[in-house]
């Protein structure tokens, strides 16, 4: 039944170019969808070891990220911000780093761009959406940078560095708007954005917002950086082999901190992105763990844009469509981490997989 | 508000990162990064109390977070010892597991998200003569069981991997898992008995958050002890006291946060940063000293 619930959600997704990609590209992508197979096996071994159906929770999960119009946005919605934190995780690995804290960095990204949104009026909607997403940006930057100065000057590990900046991420705008910027009222929030600083939602009335566009666009966007510029490839060659690059004449250093800074500020526009087009203001704790989401679509869809799109969709619609399964019947949404942590890792072991399938698909 | 208090309470803070840096160690001295250590205490605190809800011993539930952190630790093996996946993306999907499992069970047996039901905790011991000892015995004589352990495991390590004939084929397959093979050793068998060791050791760690400090289990309640500990041993140089004393140093930044909190003087959500930042600024202190034990490169043979 897992496998079914699979396909239809590729289906449902899919426009005929896609499926036909898919299709060619099936063999070079089959250790991820055996591993998305996989995960939700294993998925359904928990939900009925815990006593609750797994075809009743994976279908209510099916229709609510599907079956209308609320549920479709709310698939897009939730899996926008993925695509960003996706993507930062994307770019930071092609130069050999692990940067785990996109959590952080869409945090602080999310906050900057609600600063400058209450911060200005009456400016034109073109003035005020480009600023509050560039500073969206580059407080993401900003979260990107430190830990790689860090690692390039000093040699802290990013793994370490990224997760810790995460949490002074939290804490940090926790009490921005606990404190000097908190909104009357009882909840840990600014004050909503300027009009001119929204983003337009584009399928009323759901929370879909352009932000999505943005986030397709950057999947282009970095790909052709990584694949047909100098930069991308010196990127790519640092991630590859670092003795072999700096021997190369390539100063691996200011691509680790490019890279990194760049990562950071593609995590910090998808915060920027939550902020302008959907909450309209920053709310403390706004992420369900976008940052985590991020990394494990970045590790299903192969650092591939078009790879990381898909699997974003289906992470998008594992919490759409989670919400839907919990109101109905009553299965705790954690089971979409315990899904999310599953594909990680089998994603993380193609070896694993392939045993499993001269196992006759049987695990264990 | 600095008195002897604030350094018991230090000593109480290090002991879960004592336990994680220890396991860190182990892992990496046979060449396994384990970026899983926070997951596995997560999950090993989450067991602990379960397992003390359904039997009212703390004592079986420590046991079954030492068993779960091992069982992680033997997911960890497997995955980057015999499937050789990456072991940073292993880690972190242990990690993720680990939150999202225990938040979902959390919902299943207590029906809440956030925290548990508070079970029957570990009891404070107070060691006779050692608490006799003046501002000695009030810093150290007086703690749950877990923290006597931790002193005791902390030399047990050293001696394991220093002192013994184990400790040297351990290192060896660290450093040289080729020459180590070619002399006879097992290499994937050792590489295995470590992970698990430090699962087992980050468990202890977990079984010490929610058993011997909290009596209950909450949601993300290692909140970053597994890389603070991993920022304890690489400080600690991947040796076993000097993991110990990298980690009083994160307990007494996590102690003094606890005691600044309590006070007010500050809003909690700055005071709350301490700990982390105080992590960052250590790793950043390092300026390139640290050179882990062997380079991680999975082993296979020829």
């Amino acid at each position: 039944m897992a496998e079914g619930t699979e396909e239809k959600q590729m289906e449902a997704q899919g426009t005929p170019k896609i499926r036909s990609w898919l299709k060619s590209g099936l063999q070079s992508t089959l250790p991820q969808i055996i591993a998305v197979f996989l995960a939700f096996l294993v998925g359904a071994a928990v939900l009925l070891a815990t006593g609750h159906s797994p075809v009743d929770a994976y279908s209510a999960m099916l229709s609510g990220a599907f079956g209308d119009i609320f549920g479709i946005g709310q698939t897009f919605t939730q899996a926008t911000p993925i695509i960003f934190t996706a993507l930062a995780f994307s770019f930071a690995s092609k130069c050999g780093l692990f940067n785990i804290g996109a959590e952080g960095q869409l945090i602080v990204g999310a906050f900057g761009a609600a600063l400058v949104g209450i911060s200005f009026s009456g400016l034109p909607a073109f003035v005020h959406i480009p600023m509050a997403l560039l500073a969206g940006a580059l407080a993401g930057g900003l979260w990107g940078f430190i830990p790689a100065i860090l690692k390039t000057k000093l040699g802290a590990h990013e793994v370490i560095t990224t997760m810790m900046l995460s949490y002074v991420a939290t804490y940090l705008t926790s009490y921005m708007v606990n404190y000097p910027f908190k909104a009357p009222g009882w909840v840990a929030q600014t004050v909503p954005i300027a009009m001119s600083a929204q983003l337009p939602r584009i399928l009323e009335p759901t929370q879909v917002s352009a932000s999505i566009f943005f986030a397709v666009a950057l999947a282009g966007l970095t790909h052709y950086t990584l694949q047909r510029t100098t930069f991308g490839y010196e990127v790519r060659a640092t991630g590859l082999n670092l003795t072999a690059a700096e021997n190369g004449g390539i100063n691996v250093k200011r691509e680790m901190i490019l890279a990194l800074v760049i990562s950071g500020a593609i995590a910090g526009l998808g915060g920027a992105g939550e902020v302008l087009g959907v909450h309209r203001r920053f709310i403390d704790g706004f992420s369900p763990g976008y940052g985590w989401d991020g990394l494990a679509v970045a590790l299903v869809g192969a650092l591939h844009p078009v790879g990381v799109l898909l699997a974003a969709a289906l992470f998008g619609a594992l919490r759409s469509g989670g919400m839907t399964m919990t109101r109905v019947t009553g299965v705790p949404l954690d089971i979409v981490v315990i899904l999310q942590a599953l594909v990680v890792l089998f994603v993380t072991a193609p070896v694993l997989i392939r045993y499993i399938l001269r196992r006759g698909g049987h695990k264990g | 508000m600095i008195n002897v208090g604030l350094f018991a309470a230090a000593v109480r803070m290090a002991t879960p990162i004592v336990f994680a840096s220890l396991g860190g160690i182990f892992s990496e001295r046979v060449g396994i990064i384990n970026v899983g250590l926070e997951g596995m205490m997560l999950t090993s605190a989450f067991s602990g109390v379960a397992i003390t809800f359904f039997t009212g011993n703390p004592w079986l539930g420590v046991l079954a977070a030492i068993l779960a952190g091992g069982l992680l630790g033997l997911l960890h093996a497997l995955l980057t010892v015999k499937f050789i996946g990456n072991q940073i993306v292993s880690g972190t999907g242990i990690n993720i597991f680990a939150l999202g499992f225990t938040a979902y069970m959390s919902q299943v047996l207590w029906g809440s998200r956030g925290a548990s039901e508070t079970v029957q905790g570990l009891n404070v011991v107070a060691v006779p003569l050692l608490q006799d000892i003046p501002i000695i015995g009030e810093i150290i004589g007086k703690h749950t069981p877990l923290v006597y352990l931790m002193l005791i495991i902390t030399v047990l390590c050293y001696i394991v991997l220093f002192r013994t004939p184990l400790g040297l084929r351990i290192r060896a397959v660290g450093e040289n898992p080729a020459a180590s093979d070619t002399a006879g050793i097992d290499v994937f068998r050792i590489k295995y008995q470590c992970v698990m060791i430090s699962g087992m050791l980050a468990g202890l760690g977990g079984a010490f958050l929610s058993l011997g400090h909290l009596n209950l289990f909450a949601w993300g309640m290692t909140g970053g002890r597994g890389f603070i500990a991993l920022a304890a041993m690489i400080f600690g140089n991947w040796m076993p006291f000097g993991a110990f004393g990298a980690s009083l140093l994160f307990g007494f930044a996590d102690a003094l946060q606890m005691r600044l909190q309590a006070l007010g003087l500050l809003p909690p959500q700055i005071i709350l940063t301490i700990p982390y930042v105080v992590t960052i600024a250590v790793l950043a202190g390092m300026v390139g000293r640290a050179a882990p034990p062997s380079d991680y490169k999975p082993y296979s043979k020829e």
